[in-house]
């Protein structure tokens, strides 16, 4: 594996500095990744959504370097991504993963700071982290969000441009969770550039400048929070008509429709040409009901929406 | 892996070198704390030391003798531990992985379990060295105590490649059993407790199989007490047992980086 001097920093992409070009990955017959593109620039927070086994975790071990590329190409500040050069660069938090519970906060810290040549000072990493308070603590004694956040504050150590922040909030309580969103902030405040897998479309609002929403091992939206929220369907229809279940599907706009009792149950993102159609097609429509969902909702049809394309 | 001059990383020696330390001071905590570890390996050698070489000596060589496999069934739990227990365990915590993503450089890693494995080791044999001269009245030219400390501590080599094919195969859950499994009976029967000359003589035979077997071969002919097998044949089987280790460890590893 050889890096050109000079080619660091500068790449294909221009102002990427992590990309993923028509990656294929698969575990025997199983797809994880199915021709995915992924960019991310310079100085943003890049969400990248999508359910479990949607392939984030692959592509972020891609970009690591910790697989093997199989089909397309993966470049890190315009070098193999596991190269030593990059390594320095960048950090990662992986997904479920921990430190040996014996040794104390501090001297996890004190040990990857070793790793690299100028990194952050220790005292400087438990600020950021919050963990100044259990920095004698062992890290078998800290709770769910505690542990969350010295995993955080290892992948800060090396002072790195780039971070890699594999499902950080998973698994841990509401509180937790927003302690958590306020140091990933600080840290985009401080302007590193960062990838955050998450499967909660809140999380990926709260704290990115550009959300990739993946889904079976593609990218199927991509845009601010903004864009995917609009794109996702918002509105759900309750009412009781004589209009058939699937003449409803395939109306323009329609994301999701079950039959709920008497009720019909329509998902879709513009409320309005839905009913103007139901509403034209049967006049004895009543019942009528428009309310909002969930962005988890919202984000389930998203996916639902693609994968029926796919099969059409 | 070639690594861009004037990316502005390229680490120094001085760097390097505080990594092994740093990763070594790790490891030498982790293991210190945990008593699972400390109390086998420390005080087990020392304690049957005290009974058969010290309090029932049958013959006046027995403490002698002792001395010498002791010291080899002293080396062996660190070697296994740190690897096999540690590095199980850190395979299934992610915390292996993660450092693989780091730049920390594979050499650390090992380096920092081989050197807990000497310091351990090098504190049971020290222990039981104290002990073969005061209170068990061992005489030994000044050169024999050194060779004897040397042969022992060499033989770290072998059992950490053991260890690291049980880390890299066995769940964390289970190492620490199976680790007890493999070196238990293999002590035993490679004559460390009993001198081997006192087993039936089906047993005298398997007892060539084990590496342990050599290694206390090695450290008996320091002391002119070996079964009398050529030094060649200890080293050629203590050399290919550590290749053979390497290479199920190697294999192990592909298992795991392969989903």
């Amino acid at each position: 594996m050889t890096v050109a001097s000079g080619a660091a920093g500068q790449n294909a992409c221009g102002e990427c500095v992590a990309e993923l070009a028509g990656v294929h990955h698969r575990y025997g017959d199983v797809v994880a990744l199915d021709g995915m593109d992924l960019g991310v620039r310079a100085g943003e927070v890049l969400a990248v959504l999508g359910p479990n086994g949607a392939g984030k975790t692959t592509a972020i071990a891609l970009l690591l370097g910790s697989l093997p590329v199989q089909r397309g190409e993966v470049r890190v500040f315009g070098c193999e991504p596991g190269a030593a050069a990059v390594r320095f660069r960048r950090g990662a938090m992986l997904q479920a993963s921990g430190v040996p519970n014996t040794l104390t906060v501090s001297e996890h810290l004190e040990l990857f700071s070793s790793y690299y040549p100028a990194p952050l000072p220790v005292s400087q990493l438990l600020a950021v982290a919050g963990l100044e308070d259990v920095a004698s603590r062992r890290f078998a004694r800290l709770s769910g969000g505690q542990k969350q956040r010295v995993m955080f504050a290892l992948a800060l150590a090396g002072d790195p441009e780039l971070v890699f922040l594999d499902e950080p909030t998973t698994g841990l309580d509401v509180e937790a969770r927003r302690s958590l969103w306020r140091e990933i902030r600080a840290m985009k405040a401080a302007g590193r550039t960062a990838v955050l897998t998450t499967h909660y479309l809140e999380e990926a609002d709260a704290l990115a400048d550009r959300i990739a929403v993946v889904h079976r091992g593609r990218v199927v939206a991509e845009g601010t929070p903004a864009q995917i929220k609009s794109r996702a369907a918002d509105r759900r229809i309750l009412c009781v008509t004589r209009v058939d279940l699937d003449e409803v599907a395939v109306l323009p706009g329609v994301a999701r429709v079950e039959r709920n009792g008497r009720h019909l149950e329509i998902l879709a993102a513009r409320p309005e040409d839905v009913l103007r159609i139901l509403l034209a097609r049967d006049p004895d429509l009543h019942d009528l009901q428009v309310t909002g969902v969930g962005l988890e909702d919202a984000f389930l049809t998203l996916i639902r929406g693609d994968g029926r394309q796919e099969e059409a | 892996m070639a690594v861009a001059a004037g990316a502005g990383a390229r680490p120094g020696l001085a760097h390097r070198a505080r990594v092994y330390v740093m990763e070594t001071r790790a490891q030498c905590l982790t293991v210190a704390r945990t008593p699972a570890f400390t109390v086998p390996t420390l005080i087990f050698p020392l304690m049957f030391y005290v009974f058969f070489g010290v309090v029932m000596a049958f013959t006046p060589t027995t403490p002698t003798y002792l001395l010498a496999t002791y010291g080899v069934f002293g080396i062996i739990p660190p070697s296994l531990f740190g690897f096999g227990v540690g590095l199980a365990t850190e395979r299934e915590s992610g915390a292996l992985l993660l450092k693989q993503t780091t730049p920390m450089p594979v050499g650390a890693y090992l380096f920092a379990r081989v050197a807990m494995a000497l310091l351990f080791g090098a504190a049971v044999v020290l222990g039981l060295f104290l002990l073969g001269a005061t209170a068990a009245g061992v005489a030994l030219y000044r050169w024999q105590w050194f060779a004897l400390a040397g042969v022992v501590l060499a033989g770290v080599v072998p059992f950490c490649a053991l260890g690291l094919a049980i880390g890299a195969w066995v769940r964390a859950q289970a190492a620490v059993a199976i680790v007890n499994l493999v070196y238990l009976p293999m002590a035993f029967l490679s004559g460390l407790w009993v001198p081997v000359w006192v087993f039936p003589s089906f047993l005298q035979e398997l007892a060539v199989v084990f590496p342990a077997y050599h290694l206390a071969q090695l450290a008996l002919k320091v002391i002119a007490m070996d079964e009398g097998q050529p030094v060649v044949l200890h080293l050629a089987v203590l050399g290919a047992c550590t290749v053979a280790f390497l290479i199920v460890a190697s294999f192990g590893f592909r298992r795991v980086s392969a989903p």
